[in-house]
């Protein structure tokens, strides 16, 4: 009278792949169903785009200064007018968004890899290489990120170069808590063991293992300081520490037009829109992200 | 308690130690010759080699660390660039300038930030909880510097609601200094004129960090209410029959608050970087535009001491932060940590 | 002398609510009904997922969106709890009616003592009662429920008492101002089983000595046996049969009791295959026409695939809705 048959291979595949479509699926609809992830999306694919074809959809070359056009209104042939060299700012907000899509992209690229790794390797193998990693991290972590970016940024000179530096410096304790965090909880897995008795090095376990274990967690994290990077960079820009001039940074463009503020109100405004479009941008797909790979949402 | 205290203390020695070596070194790493802004441009060389040796950079770098940290002990900071002061004098005096600006934002944040995030969770998906979750979204997203600017030429040169920049009108005598905060000492020596003054410069830089604040206060309280609010307990409470407001304010907010406590620590800490450009902008006259200008000449001394002040104020923040966390909280007793 | 009161305390007719959720519409009851008398302990048993909790909250109009109730009336001492307005069902709730639920540490408030979370039932009912005094009566309360120096576990937070503790404070906070209904949802699934014995017979005691009725949901047919007078049989989302106890349990009339019951170890036979009723329970987005049932019954008809059956009136108050009984028993009247 036994109801229960034993599931055979192709049966036991069919279903994971079942369940991995639901997956999916579920994911789709969280996506969709967040309209504001849609948008926040929308915004960073209409950011590449701007960068991408940045040459076709500036007007002016944003360098040429034409100092008989200084600090023009926004008109038909200036859309955002001009600065005090006269240079179009329409056009350099729109190149500005590749200076500020390599800062985040370089900034995320040195600090995520360098903070997994820190962290992985400080919660493996724990006990004197775990407490001399954590102490130097807490170090880093004692300062506001912000002011241990300008100290950096200071130390090594004006430059857009150290001002990534310095934001990547400010930035890897964080991601190297949260991947220590995650090794730790997955340290003693049994399915570690096994690995491990199968005769795995240590090298190979974290990388190709625990790694990818911690992932999730630190994409979540990641996409969620973007917007605070991108501050970062800005912040940087206007305190003159960060891109120099001529380069279309928003951050410097905003410090430049301060001393014309009551008059010429749009040098410093516009730019300012900018970062503040693709701040939420990224910060609404953050939300979205963590949303759609924290466990509980999906429940509901 | 103690034992935790204890251990909290030694590891904030350590920790001050560490920033001590940090800032040490990121003095030494800035590549402008300090004598050369002493001596001026037209200084021969051996006034500079005398310089040099008087101010010991000629010593290898572990005398000079030992130097540098024998005078941190004796409280001397060395002697700004800038101000041709000590630097310990300068912090002290901008100070509390930013201590009053940042914790005048805080309680804003804490006042507007919780209720709307209280309300956001509890009328979920409505317009006031749309409302709340775009302005915060705003908050984090907006660049501080923008913003102060944006407003200042709004409601300053435009509008002429509030004051310049700055923080007290020209033609004012600040009262006699005893905190250094001007709220409290005007109030002090009786002199309501410069209160009500004091209190107008300081509503824009407020407003600015404030709304910062606010948006992460308030989107942490949102979020942890939410969670609270379908634990079992909530349910319990109500099967008890008690009225929505009660299970709200006595049953869910008393412990959603405890996580949004961390954030608050947190954004007080945000609010002291965010000091750095609020004040830059508003000409306050604090610790943070001090900062920026030591940091845009690299005067060596004032930035090694200020960037200690201000890590050692996070530090303290956030012990306090966790002290208070297990004062809430009575899961956590502090010997289990 | 007390004059005993012989019409039902609860009667559940037709009660149908449903969840509108993400995945589609989810039909948790339908046509759910029973009654319950004075100072009786009606037992609400099925599998996980059945119902059970949802008939529970229903009773407690405690039902939140996307949940709702769609139809039936639910008569607690005559009055249709579901046309009360929301402050009259406060006054009952916690007072007239009350719940204990499975997981008793979750349930108490982390950073409330308990001995305050138990006075604050009493101030919530009793409005000229001062703190002092309640906090004096959750004392006495804790010590009826055989709890060691009462004064001092009622100055303890929830994290530090073990969930046999716990679930008698809450035990506790829920009769101590002797409601007239007791819902027990799986008080004792979460305890060790030397504890549940305890709870149980604490539980027995109390109820006894307040006079008061109990709907005790599990689905440990034991404890069932243990603790009720009359029991009913859930499926589904459906109700499958009622009766008392013995009646149900000797003699199962529904093809899914008897199937329950044979799914029990027989401890006289170990070697005998362990039994389970075949097929897998239905989803509730879109539940088979006819009888839930149907399925996986044995003994199904064409009929029973096309249409519900009714309540078939049974010997001894035992009502059974299969098709099954057609030709012999007559409809039950609501």
């Amino acid at each position: 009278m036994s109801t229960t048959r034993v599931i055979d291979k192709a049966e036991a595949r069919r279903r994971r792949r079942e369940a991995r479509v639901q997956y999916l699926r579920d994911s789709f609809v969280l996506w969709r169903r967040n309209h504001l992830m849609v948008v926040g999306t929308a915004i960073l694919v209409f950011l590449l785009l701007v960068a991408a074809f940045a040459p076709l959809i500036a007007t002016h070359d944003p360098y040429a200064q034409t100092l008989a056009d200084r600090l023009q209104p926004p008109s038909m042939q200036h859309f955002f007018g001009t600065d005090s060299l006269g240079r179009d700012i329409y056009s350099r907000v729109i190149y500005g968004s590749r200076v500020t899509l390599a800062i985040a992209f370089l900034v995320a690229v040195i600090s995520t890899p360098l903070g997994m790794a820190i962290g992985v390797v400080s919660g493996y193998f724990g006990r004197a290489t775990d407490e001399i990693l954590m102490r130097l991290s807490d170090i880093f972590l004692a300062f506001p990120k912000l002011i241990l970016a300008i100290a950096f940024a200071a130390a090594l000179g004006p430059g857009v170069e150290n001002a990534i530096v310095a934001i990547a410096v400010a930035n890897w304790p964080s991601y190297a808590r949260l991947a220590r965090a995650e090794t730790l909880a997955v340290r003693n897995n049994d399915y570690i063991q096994v690995i491990r008795s199968m005769g795995a090095s240590n090298l190979r376990i974290m990388v190709g293992h625990i790694t990818p274990m911690c992932l999730s967690s630190i994409i979540v994290r990641l996409s969620l300081d973007m917007g605070t990077i991108i501050l970062t960079a800005a912040g940087l820009g206007f305190l003159g520490l960060g891109a120099q001039p001529p380069m279309p940074e928003w951050g410097l463009m905003v410090s430049d037009g301060r001393q014309f503020l009551v008059d010429q109100w749009w040098v410093s405004t516009l730019p300012g829109v900018a970062i503040l479009i693709v701040v939420m941008g990224f910060n609404l797909v953050g939300d979205g992200i963590r949303d759609i790979l924290d466990p509980h949402q999906r429940q509901s | 308690m103690f034992q935790y205290l204890l251990r909290r203390t030694v590891t904030l020695v350590i920790t001050l130690l560490g920033i001590m070596v940090v800032t040490f070194f990121i003095s030494l790493v800035i590549p402008v010759d300090p004598l050369a802004s002493i001596a001026g441009p037209q200084a021969p060389q051996e006034t500079v080699e005398r310089l040099r040796e008087l101010y010991g950079f000629d010593q290898p770098v572990y005398v000079q660390f030992g130097r540098y940290m024998n005078r941190l002990f004796h409280g001397d900071l060395g002697t700004s660039f800038q101000t041709g002061r000590p630097v310990l004098d300068d912090i002290l005096h901008y100070f509390p300038a930013t201590i009053e600006l940042a914790t005048v934002a805080l309680v804003i944040s804490i006042l507007v930030g919780i209720p709307l995030g209280v309300l956001s969770a509890v009328y979920r998906n409505s317009s006031i909880d749309h409302f709340s979750r775009i302005l915060s979204l705003i908050g984090v997203s907006m660049p501080v510097f923008w913003l102060g600017l944006v407003l200042l030429l709004i409601f300053y040169f435009k509008l002429g609601w509030f004051p310049e920049p700055g923080r007290l009108d020209i033609m004012l005598i600040e009262p006699p200094r005893v905190t250094g905060i001007l709220l409290i000492d005007s109030l002090l020596a009786r002199d309501l004129e410069v209160f009500w003054d004091a209190l107008k410069h300081m509503a824009l830089p407020a407003a600015v960090l404030g709304l910062y604040g606010l948006a992460g206060i308030a989107r942490i309280v949102r979020s942890s209410m939410l969670d609270v609010l379908s634990a079992e307990y909530i349910k319990t409470a109500r099967i008890k029959g008690l009225n929505e407001f009660l299970v709200l304010t006595r049953h869910a907010l008393r412990n959603a608050l405890i996580p949004a406590v961390t954030v608050i620590g947190l954004t007080y800490g945000g609010l002291l970087e965010g000091s750095v450009l609020t004040e830059t902008i508003f000409a306050w006259p604090g610790l943070g535009r001090y900062l920026a200008t030591a940091f845009l000449t690299l005067d060596l001394n004032a930035v090694v001491g200020g960037t200690m002040l201000v890590a050692l104020t996070y530090c303290l923040v956030n012990l306090a932060v966790d002290l208070v966390y297990a004062f809430l909280n009575p899961k956590i007793t502090l010997a289990e940590e | 002398m007390t004059t005993v009161n012989t019409e039902p305390l609860l009667r559940v007719e037709d009660l149908k609510v449903r969840f509108y959720t993400l995945r589609g519409v989810v039909h948790a009851l339908e046509r759910v009904r029973f009654t319950l008398n004075r100072q009786e302990t009606l037992g609400l048993a099925g599998e996980t997922g059945c119902g059970k909790s949802v008939t529970a909250r229903s009773v407690l109009r405690l039902i939140d969106p996307p949940g709702r109730i769609i139809s039936g009336r639910i008569l607690f001492e005559g009055r249709d709890l579901l046309t009360l307005d929301e402050a009259t069902m406060r006054t009952i709730r916690g007072s007239q009616i009350s719940m204990i639920m499975q997981e008793p540490k979750m349930s108490l408030n982390p950073v409330i003592r308990v001995g305050d979370q138990i006075a604050e039932t009493l101030l919530i009912h009793e409005r000229s009662l001062n703190r002092r005094t309640a906090r004096a009566r959750a004392v006495d309360m804790l010590a009826q429920l055989g709890i060691p120096d009462p004064a001092r576990v009622a100055r303890r937070y929830p994290h530090e008492l073990s969930g046999g503790m716990a679930q008698r404070v809450m035990i506790a906070m829920m009769l101590v101002t002797r409601p007239k209904l007791l819902i027990a949802d799986e008080p004792t699934s979460a305890l060790d089983v030397t504890i549940q014995a305890q709870i149980l017979e604490l539980m027995k005691k109390l109820v006894r000595e307040i006079e008061t009725s109990v709907l005790m949901i599990t689905h440990d047919l034991g404890v069932m046996a243990e603790t009720c007078d009359r029991v009913a049989v859930m499926y589904a989302g459906e109700m499958v049969e009622t009766g008392p106890v013995r009646s149900v349990l000797k003699n199962p009339q529904h093809p899914y009791t008897r199937g329950l019951l044979q799914t029990v170890p027989d401890k006289a036979n170990p070697e005998h295959p362990l039994y389970s009723i075949r097929g897998n329970v239905p989803s509730l987005l879109q539940p088979p026409t006819g009888c839930r049932f149907a399925p996986r019954c044995e003994y199904a008809m064409q009929r029973c695939h096309e249409e519900l059956p009714p309540y078939y009136h049974l010997e001894g108050d035992h009502q059974c809705a299969c098709f099954l009984h057609a030709e012999k028993a007559e409809v039950a009247r609501p």
